[in-house]
């Protein structure tokens, strides 16, 4: 059995009965990469000499008898909007091809004392705006089950390299469904905590009131793994949330008799591929035979979210991305005669399209005269969709609904038509202006290519969704799939 | 509402970007498509509902008035395009 | 005002730096001088992915300063963004507060020419400084420092109810009294820990409209206020005069010159584009809270005026003068502690220390003269230790050496001579040496006997007491 098989608890458990060393293990992840990468397309930067010393490093410390991290000697990637220090950051942006932060982000540094082994950074779509990968300004991620397809995005690299056995778990983030909608498209377990439990310090901001980071992985146990590590208070993030962490791998009980579960009749309306549908009502039957009951509910202002979410997002957005402006690092263009110039020439170089269309989009919609009929008005129906989660959670446990319409699309198919791009997620927005806890597993393959089951849970409930997940991924054989490659 | 080349113009003096005019129509059809679908929201009805700015209730989060250590100059320095004696170089500010 | 067919109406607008240790959204120190850039990190520098946390103290200090100011103190308050690109701003937003500012609706009184005036305190918020732009290459480029950006202001927007430069620049020393008496800031206009705009302009008398008013820039001095409203008003009324119209503009105040000059906008339009900035949570401003902090507000400039009036017996103007500086006022308190005779401190500060602060144009602090040297020093004039007239020596020299008087009348000898005996003597030989002088005097001119008294005063080297010379020459001339 390939070592990529067990879960990162076993893998730890073998790095402690020495049956195995951290240098295998991190040899094997950029033996893969070596192998795969090239079709991939999920790293950006190799951390390669790095990770190797960091590895021997580690398998000294056991040697040694040392006490080791939670995540010791597990071969990470990070997503490429997280800074690292002294490691290559992009944001998959052309303005950022050369930029090497002189600081960690919060979770940087969490994995790093957790004794995790960064391989690398990974692919994603500019500054997290998209949802196939396509706006990486260096190069697209393919799909591992079908390498003409888009792996999803923004966070498609680090989606991609788990379901490619290139990394035995990854970090990405999500602001409209930036983990979900990938780990969908892929065949991955991808997490989306409840906004404030994971540190946003030093996450390049997209938008600011929506991101989140969290993990992708291979099945729910290493889900709740990883966010054991990276979850709780930090003082330098004025957004995170003082609440007690839970021991989440204790929840993965595999119990859930009596589970009220609520199904939006919205996420099964028009728009949701059949396909797609057939897999979701497969897979409440599971749930239902483990003595779980669901019934289909109304989550009222989900035809407003999207809308809602751009104009909220964007606005953030094009006040997030003003720093880079050519003056402290980044691009900056040539020969600018005047500070004007410079501001202009070196954004408009900098910047690929996508990333300017939102700007542009937010810009307006703060601009004089325009701020109460779009912002003011998109937070106030952030409200009304919020309520929608509320009132539901009064009678339910937890929310089930695909994570996307659809499965993975075809590469180009859909780039000159960004409102058909956005509406992708339509599925994962509303969760985000909640700012509530969910999760993407595995559900089987529609036409060869994966089907995510997402499962929503009450703000800071993490615990519950890890439970329904790992019950259902338990209970049938989705997540053994991979691709071939 | 709908948006014209104009305010595009406008709205791209703002950002601190620049587009052909080719770039500037294909935004322009493109924002509107956009702002015309945002539209919906108006069939929502919003009176006394109060803005979400955050989904945490936080208030009063601070730190104590503590100096700490501030970054190396190097460190400061590193990513700069132009640097002259410490400090960063840019072309004259007119004003 | 050149002319008596217009009115002045002007609204100041005045940022404070507020002296925390630390910077309002991140740990660098709020030091002044250090070599440019050594007081950043990546929170300020605004490195991607970097997060705000604010300062308790600055909070504080703006609530305490609001609190000083009249204002109504907010419940609930907000940081806003306000967008802008210029490169002292490295997030291209500045943090500041929109709609729901520390405090509102305040007010300080100000007298001018003897009248008491109610001006009106719009509105008072938190915000964070920019950094600093040196230009070179003969203007071609420019040098950005950013060691002052983050440190903690507070910005103080007047009502436009002030009608002249006068009571402009009274406005500002009252501002900057109180937030010194707070201890928040140095307030410092020369460092600009206290800087000024101003919005002006002018309407016929009469006319309930207001004209249109140009915003001033770049006033660095208490003077440079004054001289910049003054030039403005001068400007508007001749533009009126000759059937013009005023420009509405940002007019920046040249010092050297005397004038002001258009600024060429640096945008066609300023659009903010304000919003709630995500990165920061509300302030809830309870009771408690509130109340913790108006129990650390001093006596208050006003207070004082009114106390030394009473208490002292001061004449309102001399109250009014020492208690417009804090370390004034704090030296006159000082002074208290070692004499009784408080007419005779506000004398001495009014007269000696004012006039040698003005013609030195140092400040109070800068000098080694302490409260206690002078209260010692009236002292010695009670007891007749020391002449008032040799008082001007002591009190100079404690100006410069800061010694204590006693030890300056010891070292220097300037005791003064009340021994009878002794000073008969030099009586006696001025009158002899100067028989002309006794002529006059006995011919009925009164004025030749303070001659006499001069010269006595002058072969003691000013140590004779001169109650005794007086006495003993008009008993010697009465002979």
């Amino acid at each position: 059995m390939s070592l990529f098989n067990h879960t990162l608890q076993e893998l730890h458990n073998k790095l402690h009965a020495k049956e195995l060393s951290v240098q295998e293990l991190v040899d094997q992840s950029f033996q893969v990469i070596a192998e795969r990468d090239e079709r991939i397309g999920a790293f950006l930067t190799l951390n390669e000499e790095e990770a190797r010393n960091t590895a021997r490093r580690l398998d000294d410390k056991l040697a040694s008898g040392q006490p080791r991290g939670l995540l010791f000697g597990l071969p990470a990637g990070i997503k490429d909007n997280i800074v690292t220090e002294g490691l290559r950051t992009t944001c998959g942006s052309q303005f950022l091809a050369n930029f090497n932060p002189v600081y960690d982000a919060t979770v940087t540094r969490k994995l790093r004392e957790a004794d995790a082994v960064t391989l690398g950074k990974l692919n994603m779509d500019e500054f997290a705006m998209g949802g196939s990968n396509e706006n990486s300004s260096f190069r697209p991620v393919r799909n591992p089950w079908d390498l003409d397809r888009v792996p999803g995005g923004s966070s498609g690299g680090s989606a991609a390299a788990v379901a490619a056995g290139e990394a035995y778990f990854t970090l990405g983030s999500d602001t409209g469904g930036s983990i979900r909608q990938p780990a969908s498209y892929c065949g991955v377990v991808g997490l989306k905590p409840t906004y404030g439990l994971v540190s946003r310090f030093g996450l390049v901001a997209f938008a600011s009131s929506l991101d989140q980071i969290g993990p992708l992985t291979k099945n729910v146990e290493d889900s709740a793994y990883v966010l054991q590590a990276i979850a709780g208070h930090d003082h330098m993030d004025s957004t995170s949330a003082n609440v007690d962490i839970p021991d989440y791998l204790s929840a993965l009980t595999g119990d859930v008799r009596g589970l009220r579960i609520a199904v939006p009749k919205e996420y099964m309306g028009e728009g949701v591929d059949p396909a797609v549908k057939e897999k979701i009502l497969a897979a409440l039957k599971v749930l239902e035979d483990l003595g779980a009951v669901w019934e289909e509910v109304s989550l009222p202002h989900t035809e407003y979210a999207v809308a809602t979410y751009y104009l909220l997002a964007s606005s953030e957005a094009s006040s997030n991305l003003a720093r880079f402006d050519g003056v402290r690092y980044g691009t900056r263009a040539d020969h600018a005669g005047s500070l004007i110039d410079l501001y202009h020439e070196s954004r408009s170089k900098g910047f690929g399209p996508e990333v300017k269309r939102r700007i542009m989009l937010g810009t307006y919609a703060l601009s004089s005269g325009y701020y109460d009929a779009y912002y003011l008005k998109a937070q106030k129906a952030r409200t009304l969709i919020k309520q929608d989660f509320d009132n539901v959670f009064e009678n339910y446990d937890i929310i089930i609904g695909p994570t996307a319409p659809t499965t993975a699309f075809k590469l180009g198919s859909q780039v000159d038509d960004p409102l058909t791009m956005y509406l992708n997620d339509i599925l994962t927005i509303p969760v985000s202006l909640a700012g509530v806890p969910a999760i993407s597993v595995p559900c089987g393959l529609a036409d060869g290519l994966p089907v995510g089951l997402q499962i929503i849970g009450k703000a800071f409930d993490e615990s519950t969704v890890l439970r329904v997940a790992h019950a259902y991924e338990q209970n049938t054989e989705h997540h053994k799939l991979q691709p071939k490659l | 509402m709908s948006i014209t080349n104009q305010d595009v113009q406008h709205v791209a003096k703002l950002a601190r970007l620049n587009f052909t005019p080719e770039e500037e129509q294909m935004l322009t059809e493109q924002l509107n498509a956009i702002l015309q679908y945002a539209e919906k929201l108006n069939e929502l009805d919003t009176d006394g509902v109060e803005p979400t700015t955050h989904v945490l209730h936080l208030s009063n989060v601070m730190r104590e008035d503590e100096a700490k250590d501030s970054l190396p100059i190097e460190k400061v320095m590193a990513n700069a395009p132009e640097e002259e004696d410490g400090q960063f170089k840019v072309p004259a500010v007119l004003d | 005002m050149s002319s008596t067919k217009y009115e002045t109406v002007i609204g100041l607008e005045v940022h404070v730096e507020l002296h925390t240790k630390s910077k309002i959204f991140c740990g660098c120190s709020t030091e002044f001088g250090a070599p440019p850039n050594t007081h950043t990190c990546p929170i300020c520098l605004g490195h991607p992915g970097v997060l705000p946390v604010l300062n308790r103290q600055a909070v504080d200090y703006a609530m305490k300063a609001a609190m000083a100011l009249n204002c109504t103190i907010a419940d609930v308050s907000k940081f806003d963004r306000k967008n802008y690109f210029y490169p002292d701003s490295p997030k291209a937003y500045q943090i500041s507060q929109y709609d729901q500012p520390i405090g509102e609706n305040g007010w300080i009184d100000i007298e001018v020419d003897g009248q008491t005036k109610r001006i009106g305190i719009t509105r008072l918020h938190l915000e964070e400084d920019a950094g600093k732009l040196t230009h070179v290459d003969g203007g071609f480029a420019s040098l950005v420092d950013f060691n002052r950006v983050g440190t903690p202001l507070v910005e103080i927007v007047s009502e436009p109810d002030i009608s002249s430069p006068e009571e402009a620049k009274a406005y500002l020393e009252k501002l900057r009294a109180i937030m010194q008496y707070c201890e928040v800031s140095d307030v410092k206009m020369e460092e600009g820990s206290m800087r000024c705009d101003a919005n002006i302009s002018i309407r016929p008398v009469g006319q309930k409209e207001f004209g249109t008013r140009a915003e001033l820039k770049n006033m660095n001095s208490f003077r440079g206020v004054q001289r910049g409203l003054e030039y403005e008003e001068y400007r508007q009324a001749e533009i009126l005069d000759d059937g013009g119209k005023v420009v509405q503009e940002t007019r920046r105040w040249d010092e050297a010159a005397g004038k002001t000059l258009s600024m060429r906008s640096k945008e066609e339009a300023h659009d903010y584009r304000y919003f709630p900035d995500p990165d920061l949570v509300r302030l809830h401003i309870d009771e408690a809270w509130k109340e913790r902090i108006r129990a650390t507000i001093p006596e208050l400039p006003d207070a004082r005026q009114a106390r030394y009036t009473s208490e002292y017996g001061l004449p309102s103007y001399d109250a009014g003068v020492i208690t417009s500086s804090k370390p004034l006022a704090d030296f006159f308190e000082d002074s208290l502690n070692y004499t009784k005779d408080a007419k005779a401190v506000s004398n001495w500060i009014m007269g000696d220390l004012l006039g040698y602060l003005n013609s030195t144009g140092l400040e109070l602090p800068a000098l080694k003269i302490t409260g206690r040297g002078l209260g010692e020093m009236i002292g010695l004039i009670e007891k007749g230790t020391i002449s008032s007239k040799i008082a001007k020596t002591v009190f100079k020299e404690m100006l410069e050496s800061g010694k204590l008087p006693q030890q300056i009348v010891e070292e220097k000898g300037l005791v003064q001579i009340s021994d009878e005996g002794a000073i008969k003597t030099i009586v006696e030989q001025v009158v002899a040496a100067n028989p002309q002088s006794v002529e006059d005097f006995k011919a009925g001119k009164q004025k030749a006997i303070g001659f006499l008294v001069g010269q006595v005063m002058k072969e003691s080297k000013g140590k004779a007491n001169p109650a005794l010379v007086n006495k003993l020459l008009a008993e010697i001339l009465s002979q």
